[in-house]
């Protein structure tokens, strides 16, 4: 009986887990470029509504993906337009971003208050969905999840296994040597922006077609700022932001059960606890190593004269 | 970029110059606000018209600007003293949630205390809840070397669950029929209204506290030592500097002005502790701040435009349906088009010659 319970849970965490999970590759794919990317939320639910609006209309949620990646590509273009060309504050303008993108996302997104969309249905995989324990926890969701699964070992080829990869790296630790090797750092930062942007984006759509197949205001509560505290937990890394997006994935399962049960303990500070552990996640993993894990030119704009 | 090259300047843009910079940013958010506008179907004309009469067109919507210019431009002079490090103080509304409450803990604790020993404690128990709010991260950041700009942001989550934690639960009103708000305060723990306006006396404080920060930057030894290790950290350190310690004041500082905001909203304009006094003031700072290049008294202008065109959206949600997150839409373009106009402070634009 509790071991069910345990297996449920696990399986509520990976689906919670995943829509932090592509907001944290994203954002690891654009800060290894050397660019800090603040408006992750922003460019995540400008995705979870052009995803849903998309999906309306055609019928399609595959279409609806699609949709979603590119408006938060989109979103994320600003970013790269204001810190890229005109050498803009990226604090700052990440700040704006998400301030934009929210506003924008409930601006728009007012007409289709309560409204469903099309969404992605749970599709247990053959033969794995029968594994005992790990089955039913890794095997019996949505086809987003498993693209996830998939998208873990590609983003660690591609840094560690390919030129245009190693070249990426090469712009967010050292720029002066990318140029001195003849790499055009804008290039390679426009690539990590719009890449990163477009995941941030299919983030956003696993909320409003896979997770919910609804649209509701401020559908994203928090969770690109969770996935900017987590690309510093994972260490840059896509493995280890696996781990952090499940653990807070659990947390909101939990507390979500937690609620459903009707517990003693009062909901605003059963809620207080995702926004809570992201402080303790961030202190324990600074404490040692700071952040000498960071691409050594984070946050830096190249001077722009040519 | 655009068949456009950048050149640098030989000389900073002048005083002159960052104005128009300022001023041809806001037109063109604004143009691209009413761009908006039209694609939902509201006449785009009409709509700025709207926008611009609800907040300084009658001498009734220009209290009403300058009543929520109070609490923005205390925020905002809180999150100028510590950008001016470089720390990036994102809580705000945060520290705005926890002056608010300990204002209130006071109020509703002391409610016969008369007003001369009511509103400063208020004050000072609002200071020190904003100025811990702000403490923590800065103490996270100094010993733990935890990313303030994180921290600061989830803190403001907690603070507003804190709050409606507060109102729904142990202070609520038991006469307020459900709603979550706590019993109105006593007349001892009210700031005043300034003659017949319904202007309060928080403007006073606004002008004080704005002067008192304007001292701190210009005359004192601290202040000068915060702006020079703000343009340069490590040069900061070497000449000795107590980065660290200055770290944990302008955090603070920045949190207790913050607090003093709260305890204005609650004790001035609500007269009570309600979940409706967080609608982003922290974070409209921001933006201030940055359009006010951190001077405490364009900070002031700036905060008037600010709160103006919160005004003017909801006077636009009254007259003509727009859904208030237009509100938001507005403040992100401003404070993006302000940061691109940055540029051309020390570079400007040349066509790039046909080869």
């Amino acid at each position: 009986m509790t071991a069910e319970i345990v297996i449920l849970l696990l399986a509520a965490a990976v689906q919670s887990g995943t829509p932090i999970l592509y907001a944290t590759l994203g954002e690891i794919f654009t800060e290894k470029s050397g660019v800090l990317n603040l408006g992750v939320e922003g460019a995540m639910i400008l995705g979870a509504l052009a995803g849903f609006v998309a999906a309306r209309y055609s019928g399609s949620p595959l279409l609806g993906l699609c949709f979603a990646g590119l408006a938060g590509s989109l979103a994320t273009a600003i970013h790269g337009v204001v810190c890229l060309w005109f050498q803009g504050n990226q604090v700052v303008s990440g700040l704006a971003l998400t301030i934009l993108g929210v506003g924008l996302a409930n601006y728009l997104g007012t007409a289709f208050v309560g409204l469903s969309a099309p969404g992605f249905e749970p599709f247990p995989l053959p033969g794995l969905a029968e594994i005992p324990i790990v089955g039913p926890i890794f095997f019996h969701h949505d086809p987003l999840v498993y693209l996830s699964y998939l998208l873990v070992p590609a983003m660690w080829l591609f840094f560690t296994r390919t030129g245009a990869g190693l070249a990426l790296r090469a712009v967010g630790e050292y720029p002066a040597a990318a140029t001195a090797a003849g790499l055009s750092v804008a290039a390679y930062r426009w690539l990590g922006i719009l890449v990163g942007g477009f995941l941030m984006g299919l983030g956003g759509a696993y909320l409003s077609l896979a997770y919910t197949h609804l649209w509701t205001t401020n559908l994203t509560a928090g969770r690109g700022w969770i996935a900017v505290a987590l690309v510093i937990f994972a260490f840059w890394r896509p493995g280890r932001a696996v781990f952090g997006a499940y653990l807070f994935g659990g947390i909101m399962a939990l507390q979500l059960r937690l609620q459903a049960t009707g517990t003693e303990i009062p909901s605003s500070i059963l809620l207080m606890l995702p926004y809570l552990l992201t402080v303790v996640v961030l202190v324990f993993s600074t404490w040692r190593r700071g952040s000498s894990e960071a691409p050594a030119a984070l946050g830096v704009n190249e001077e722009p004269v040519d | 970029m655009l068949g456009m090259r950048v050149a640098k300047r030989q000389e900073p843009l002048g005083y002159l110059g960052s104005c128009l910079v300022v001023g041809g940013a806001l037109i063109l958010s604004l143009l691209l606000s009413a761009l908006l506008l039209a694609i939902r179907g509201t006449p785009p004309l009409q709509g700025i018209v709207t926008l611009f009469q609800g907040a300084f067109g009658s001498p009734w919507a220009l209290e009403d600007t300058v009543l929520k210019a109070i609490p923005i431009y205390l925020c905002a002079l809180g999150v100028a003293v510590a950008f001016r490090l470089k720390i990036w103080n994102i809580g705000a509304e945060g520290q705005f949630a926890l002056g608010a409450i300990g204002a209130t803990w006071v109020a509703l604790s002391f409610p016969d205390l008369p007003k001369y020993a009511l509103l400063p404690a208020m004050v000072a128990m609002a200071c020190t809840a904003g100025g811990l709010w702000g403490f923590i991260p800065a103490l996270l950041r100094q010993r733990l070397r935890a990313n303030e700009i994180i921290v600061t942001l989830m803190l403001n989550y907690v603070a507003i669950l804190l709050l409606d934690y507060l109102v729904y639960g142990i202070w609520k009103d038991p006469a307020s029929h459900g709603f979550p708000m706590t019993p109105v305060f006593s007349d001892g723990a009210i700031v005043g209204k300034i003659g017949t306006t319904s202007i309060n006396w928080g403007l006073a404080h606004c002008i004080l506290l704005g002067l008192i920060i304007w001292v701190f930057f210009r005359f004192t030894r601290i202040g000068f030592e915060v702006k020079a290790s703000g343009d340069n950290v490590r040069a900061a350190r070497y000449a000795g500097l107590p980065y660290d310690r200055l770290v944990i004041l302008v955090m603070v500082i920045s949190g207790a002005l913050a607090g003093w905001a709260g305890f204005l909203e609650a004790s001035a304009t609500v007269h009570r502790l309600q979940p409706s006094i967080m609608v982003g003031y922290g974070y409209t700072a921001i933006v201030v701040a940055w359009l006010a290049r951190l001077n405490p008294l364009a900070i002031g202008f700036a905060a008037l435009l600010l709160a103006g065109l919160r005004v003017g959206v909801e006077n636009l949600q009254l007259e003509l349906q727009v859904p208030a997150a237009f509100g938001g839409i507005i403040e992100g373009l401003v404070l993006l088009t302000v940061l691109a106009g940055g540029l051309f402070t020390h570079y400007r634009l040349v066509w790039r010659r046909q080869q």
